[in-house]
């Protein structure tokens, strides 16, 4: 693994962030007082089961949650000292792409397919950094370099049928590299190809996260991949962080019921296959029907009757170590057996 | 020859799909989906099926379903040669045989009731009459722990592990011996894959089903499964039991696929080794000479790009077979 120095020096800081969208079922609190910071060069996981709000999230920082229905609430997103939420359409259109790029769940829905590799490349490439078309191409050619991409040169006149699901993933990463972002936003970046090519393209953004010194977000219901690559993760359950560590002191002692019983319900490589899976019974809340107290509660097995009328507010329980349950100190991962 | 206690038995199974070109659909060359492969599944195991997208594995699948005319070999079910049954007697092995797939959104009719989509086969095989039907179906429902009145509701109304749910219904409702799962829990969020699979495992043990698992998913084939079939391209290139799969695989391939999967603990998976495989599955169509996976791998020598391996057992007390020069 690349080794990366982290700094003190924040890159993101987002606070209180409220995401709501207004739907026939009524408000969906898809992001609700949502705060976490990423550093620089830090590579921060955001984990969580679908619809728990970690994709509107990547999207509010963008400023491209689609109105109607959705509209950011309140908060801040305060990205190298600017509030993102502040600064004008034109403003963020340059930060877009540019400072701060993403990389999208499904290559092949992201890639324009109309245009050829070159024309996808060059474009951010002409308008963030100004570079005439000829100067354009050899940059692209460079970046396709980069990411590793065989046969470089004759990609560029293709387009993106012509190329498999890991090429064009590849090509993803290379757009979003082109102008060398502070932040770089991976949603579900390895869901759609084979585990071989995801150990390649993890391993491809941590050398290249090594050498511009990015920062990364990483947005993933796959635990083995922020164990593997992540500094710190971010559990969030229905729109709001549930509990937050460095890596190693999540897995190894994680404080919320939630995050316990994510790990304890993946079948382990390492582990013997007596080991019987925990299940959490039921299914992820409806977001426009948020229970009053704790909104795990319902599949919780520590609950009591506190969480059921109160919202835990997340406490720090260790060093840089916070949880959102009034029981943290309950949860002990050597109970897994027990389950 | 089939033995008895193998429920499944398949013997150099080779599937090619034409390619075509041109106004006249000449054929141009074949992709090489199944390429001369062999193994068996014992009554009441479950086999698993890993590898790369593309590598055959649903292929060989719908094979053993005959949904495909094969192109060689033969596959044989409780015995008897598949290929040579007329439709009259496929049509009535079939029903012991079922599919659960991997998407439940696009393989259950969204017009048809949760409860007519479970019962269909039933009808389709004449199994029930009257108020039987209503019975079974019920019956059905909480075997896989949904609630009766669910019936009445269309697909859309459940959620995507209610949905495989229903799919899973669909399958046992005919009672079948064989259950081919297809991806049946990579569409799903990890609380919901833990709840299926957990159901799966029971409804095995219930039911004295039998298992052909094919997945990506290495962690998940070798928790349900007892023993692992490895694909790539179109060949198999090692069976193993599934405790041996992580405690001492010998093919480079099954090496670089183990590696490949990150384990949801940084201190353990910090100490494993990591053999990083580079480039992406050469095309079916054309499919490198010698052993498939040479272009790729790491201990290749001269042999290995001439000379196809042969599926040998090494295995010292369990079979393990592994197709590799170097092992």
């Amino acid at each position: 693994m690349a080794t990366v120095t982290v700094d003190e020096e924040k890159t993101l800081e987002i606070k209180d962030l409220r995401t709501y969208f207004y739907t026939e079922d009524g408000e969906v609190r898809a992001v609700d007082s949502l705060a976490y910071d990423v550093r620089k060069g830090e590579c921060v996981g955001l984990v969580g089961e679908s619809a728990c709000g970690k994709s509107v999230s990547a999207l509010s920082i963008m400023r491209l949650i689609p109105y109607p229905p959705g509209i950011i609430v309140g908060g801040e997103i305060i990205f190298k000292g600017q509030d993102l939420l502040k600064v004008s359409e034109a403003e963020i259109r340059h930060i877009r792409g540019n400072r701060i790029a993403m990389i999208f769940q499904e290559p092949m829905t992201s890639l324009n397919p109309v245009l050829t590799i070159r024309r996808q490349l060059t474009e951010s490439l002409e308008l963030h950094r100004g570079l005439d078309k000829k100067t354009a191409t050899e940059e692209a050619l460079k970046l396709l370099q980069l990411v590793g991409l065989a046969d470089a040169e004759r990609r560029l006149g293709e387009y993106p049928h012509q190329i498999s699901g890991g090429m064009q993933q590849r090509i993803m990463i290379a757009m979003a590299l082109s102008c060398n972002p502070e932040l770089l936003i991976a949603d579900e970046p390895t869901t759609s190809v084979d585990v071989t090519v995801q150990a390649e393209l993890l391993e491809l953004m941590d050398s290249l996260r090594a050498q511009f010194g990015s920062s990364v977000i990483i947005i993933t219901h796959n635990l083995g991949l922020v164990a593997r690559h992540a500094d710190r993760v971010n559990v969030m359950y229905a729109g709001r962080i549930v509990e937050t560590a460095p890596t190693d002191i999540l897995f190894g002692e994680p404080k919320h019921p939630y995050t316990l019983g994510l790990l304890a319900s993946v079948p382990r490589l390492d582990l013997s296959r007596d080991r019987k899976l925990f299940v959490i019974d039921g299914l992820p809340p409806n977001l426009a029907r948020l229970p009053k107290g704790c909104a795990f509660c319902p599949r919780c097995y520590l609950a009591i009757d506190r969480c059921r009328e109160e919202k835990p507010e997340i406490e720090e329980v260790g060093e840089e170590h916070y949880s959102a349950c009034f029981r943290s100190g309950e949860v002990q991962k050597d109970k897994w057996e027990h389950f | 020859m089939a033995s008895d206690d193998h429920l499944v038995e398949v013997e150099n199974l080779v599937m090619y799909f034409p390619v075509t070109a041109g106004v006249l659909r000449r054929k141009v060359g074949d992709v090489k989906a199944v390429d001369g492969i062999s193994f068996y599944i014992k009554r009441g195991e479950t086999l698993g099926l890993v590898g790369e997208s593309g590598c055959g594995k649903t292929t060989t699948g719908r094979c053993i379903l005959r949904l495909y005319e094969i192109t060689g070999g033969k596959v044989f079910f409780e015995g008897k040669d598949l290929a040579k049954l007329s439709s009259g007697e496929m049509r009535k092995i079939r029903r012991n045989m079922q599919l659960i797939f991997q998407d439940p959104y696009a393989s259950l009719d969204p017009r048809m009731t949760a409860g007519d989509i479970v019962g269909e086969p039933l009808l389709v095989h004449n199994l029930v009459k009257g108020r039987e039907y209503k019975e079974q179906i019920a019956e059905l429902f909480r075997m896989v722990e949904l609630e009766p009145y669910m019936t009445v509701r269309y697909p859309h109304e459940f959620s995507g592990g209610q949905r495989q749910r229903i799919g899973i219904a669909r399958a046992l409702a005919v009672r079948p011996s064989l259950v081919i799962c297809d991806e049946p829990v990579s569409a799903l969020d990890v609380s919901v894959q833990a709840q299926v699979t957990q159901l799966m495992m029971r409804l095995r043990e219930e039911f004295g089903l039998t298992y052909l698992f094919i997945a990506h998913d290495l962690a998940v084939v070798r928790y349900i499964s007892d023993r692992v079939v490895v694909m790539y391209l179109g060949r198999i290139m090692e069976i193993t039991s599934s405790d041996e799969l992580y405690d001492n695989p010998l093919h480079p391939y099954t090496q670089a696929l183990l590696s490949a999967v990150p384990i949801p603990d940084p201190v353990v998976d910090r100490q494993r080794k990591r053999t990083l495989l580079t480039g992406d599955v050469p095309s079916p169509v054309n499919p490198p000479s010698g052993c498939h996976f040479h272009p790729r791998c790491s201990m290749v020598i001269d042999i290995c790009k001439e000379q196809e391996p042969e599926l040998r057992d090494i295995g010292g007390g369990g079979e393990h077979w592994v197709a590799c020069h170097r092992v």
